[in-house]
């Protein structure tokens, strides 16, 4: 199983991970030995079987809707890199993100 | 004897009964974190004022005749996986190094009320993902067996605080083998419950349909008095379990006469060093001398599992880590203009992420996006899933004729620091035994069952139906009572 450097780069991108030229190097070479090793599981024919999520039978679990107290706006913004007090503050959602 | 030298259990009573202050017990501890941590680097964080604040007002509560806590007094480490309100939260990346959790962990506030003392938080892989403790941003931790040696992972700071009389107790999590392979290649007991027996509120997400919470203690008995205050249903974590919490410590007195114990042939397979599998032989033997039968039994699919966990584990974490955006909490870029993306936003998201998180981590979220991206989704993460049952099938009809299972925990003792970092796939290898467990979601324990001649422990693996951590308990107990490969200790760390 051989990935390319170009698929790697698009699933940098999918996973919002800014990869330099040398990771995109090493990750290409060993995304593709894992992808091999994982590839085993094709040995087995598995058509006849359901997927499991989960490891335990669960049930929907219910409770009243009773309102409780959540975070304070301060708790929630504690730990944010930026904000104003009342939001948390990013870069421009839209627009190019141009070359300084 | 010294503080340090007692079981938990003997020192939650000796402060009890007065014979021993909370204080002095929580600077014993201390006191050996201070002579030793500096070597091995198993805490991230040591508080030394707030444990010994803590500390006195527990022997306050007690000199006045007021009620304490079932732990009173006891010093227990936290692996940097469970949110603390009052201590940074890392999870051993750069990504959440300046952190601080609005919230206690459901764990850490079950301990709190319990009145046990929490001396820091544990160095660990990063976000739980490695099997040798390298992969920390902030240094790996040095086996107090041989300082040139891995502790195993990703618990391995809990591991080694134990092992070296650091802590007599100390909270791990498992998602492949995390608790239980640090704890046989230090020398200590550590148990994986079922999956839900211990709430995951708090606990920082890696992959949540196999992510479970433990104790890691010098002996069972230890383990059975730190399940009492840990385990239990919380409205907060919707998977944990409703089930009743057993007295633990007081189901370990009977003995094992007709327990059926299953040897599996798939677990001496090709790799499995000789002073392991003769550890693990006379570990049978052992329990065969308790009264036990040992019975073989097939896990067919035993040699899918390591594939099939290394896809299901990175697709979840692919998806659970997407939270760390730089914008509501933990590393976010200093760059700005770079070029190249779709806009500011999605910049300042791809290059917080690529400067906060280690390779190890990039890793695993890279394979896990691609794994379940369009035109791979069914061929990888729909395929695990399928195979998980079948794993999962293999334990529920193994049982049908066995109560538990019994094994290695992992194929070689600790082994040198360094020696499988360049090569990810070898470091997926080292959990070959553990991740079928967290898979099936069922209950495990690893305890030491001998030494090589080069003085390394040797570690044994049990594991039992869901909800079964009376039996494993038990069985572990009883093996401890015949052996006392569990009271040996680093002869002379530093």
């Amino acid at each position: 199983m051989t990935l390319s450097r170009q698929e790697v780069a698009k699933v940098g991108m999918l996973a919002r991970l800014a990869l330099s030229d040398t990771e995109l190097d090493t990750m290409t070479s060993e995304l593709s030995k894992i992808v091999g090793f994982v590839s085993l599981l094709e040995k087995l024919d598995t058509t006849q079987v359901e997927p499991l999520a989960h490891p335990l039978d669960t049930q929907n679990v219910f409770r009243d809707d009773i309102p409780a107290p959540s975070l304070s706006t301060a708790e929630a913004l504690q730990s944010a890199p930026r904000h104003d007090g009342e939001c948390f503050l990013v870069p421009a959602v839209l627009g190019e993100s141009g070359a300084a | 004897m010294q503080p340090a030298e007692l079981s938990a259990i003997d020192l939650v009573n000796a402060v009890r009964q007065g014979d021993l202050s909370a204080v002095q017990c929580t600077e014993a501890f201390l006191g050996r974190i201070e002579a030793l941590d500096g070597a091995i680097n198993a805490f991230l964080k040591v508080d030394r004022e707030g444990a010994l604040r803590t500390a006195a007002g527990i022997d306050e509560r007690r000199k006045a005749g007021k009620p304490i806590g079932a732990l009173a007094g006891l010093p227990v480490a936290v692996k940097d996986v469970l949110c603390t309100a009052d201590l940074p939260t890392t999870c051993a990346s750069k990504m959440l190094e300046h952190f601080r959790p609005p919230y206690d962990a459901d764990t850490v506030r079950r301990l709190r009320e319990a009145d046990a003392v929490i001396v820091g938080k544990t160095n660990m892989d990063e976000f739980a993902m490695g099997g040798s403790n390298e992969n920390s941003a902030f240094g790996p931790v040095k086996n107090p067996w041989d300082l040139t040696r891995a502790p195993g992972g990703s618990s391995g700071g809990s591991a080694a605080c134990v092992a070296a009389d650091m802590a007599p107790v100390a909270i791990g999590s498992d998602t492949g083998g995390s608790i239980r392979q640090p704890a046989g290649l230090c020398g200590i007991t550590g148990l994986k419950p079922t999956y839900g027996r211990v709430s995951r509120r708090g606990l920082i997400a890696f992959a949540s349909s196999l992510d479970q919470i433990g104790p890691m203690a010098r002996s069972a008995a230890d383990c059975a008095l730190i399940m009492e205050t840990i385990a239990g249903h919380d409205p907060g974590d919707s998977t944990s379990l409703a089930a009743d919490v057993p007295r633990y410590t007081e189901l370990l007195e009977q003995p094992l006469t007709g327990v059926r114990i299953g040897r599996v042939a798939e677990h001496y397979a090709e790799g499995l060093d000789p002073e392991v599998a003769k550890g693990v032989d006379e570990a049978f033997a052992v329990f065969k001398a308790a009264g036990a039968t040992i019975h073989d039994v097939e896990l067919p699919h035993a040699k899918y599992g390591v594939p099939t966990y290394y896809l299901i584990a990175p697709c979840e974490a692919s998806s659970n880590l997407a939270r760390y955006d730089g914008a509501h909490y933990g590393h976010r870029t200093a760059l700005k203009n770079t070029g190249g993306f779709e806009s500011p936003l999605v910049e300042m998201y791809c290059r917080s992420r690529a400067e906060g998180f280690g390779p190890e981590v990039k890793r695993r979220i890279m394979l896990g996006t691609y794994a379940l991206s369009a035109g791979y989704y069914d061929a990888y993460y729909a395929k695990a899933l399928k195979v998980r049952r079948l794993i999962r099938q293999d334990y529920l009809d193994a049982f049908k004729h066995v109560d538990l299972i019994g094994g290695p925990v992992s194929a070689t003792p600790a082994f040198k620091l360094g020696e499988k970092t360049g090569d990810p796939l070898a470091m997926y290898l080292v959990d070959l035994y553990t991740v079928a467990t967290n898979l099936a979601g069922v209950g495990g324990i690893s305890f030491p069952c001998g030494f090589t001649k080069s003085g390394l422990p040797l570690g044994f693996q049990l594991q039992a139906p869901p909800l079964a951590e009376p039996l494993l308990l038990r069985a572990t107990d009883r093996f401890q009572r015949l052996t006392d490969w569990h009271l040996r200790r680093p002869k002379k760390i530093v």
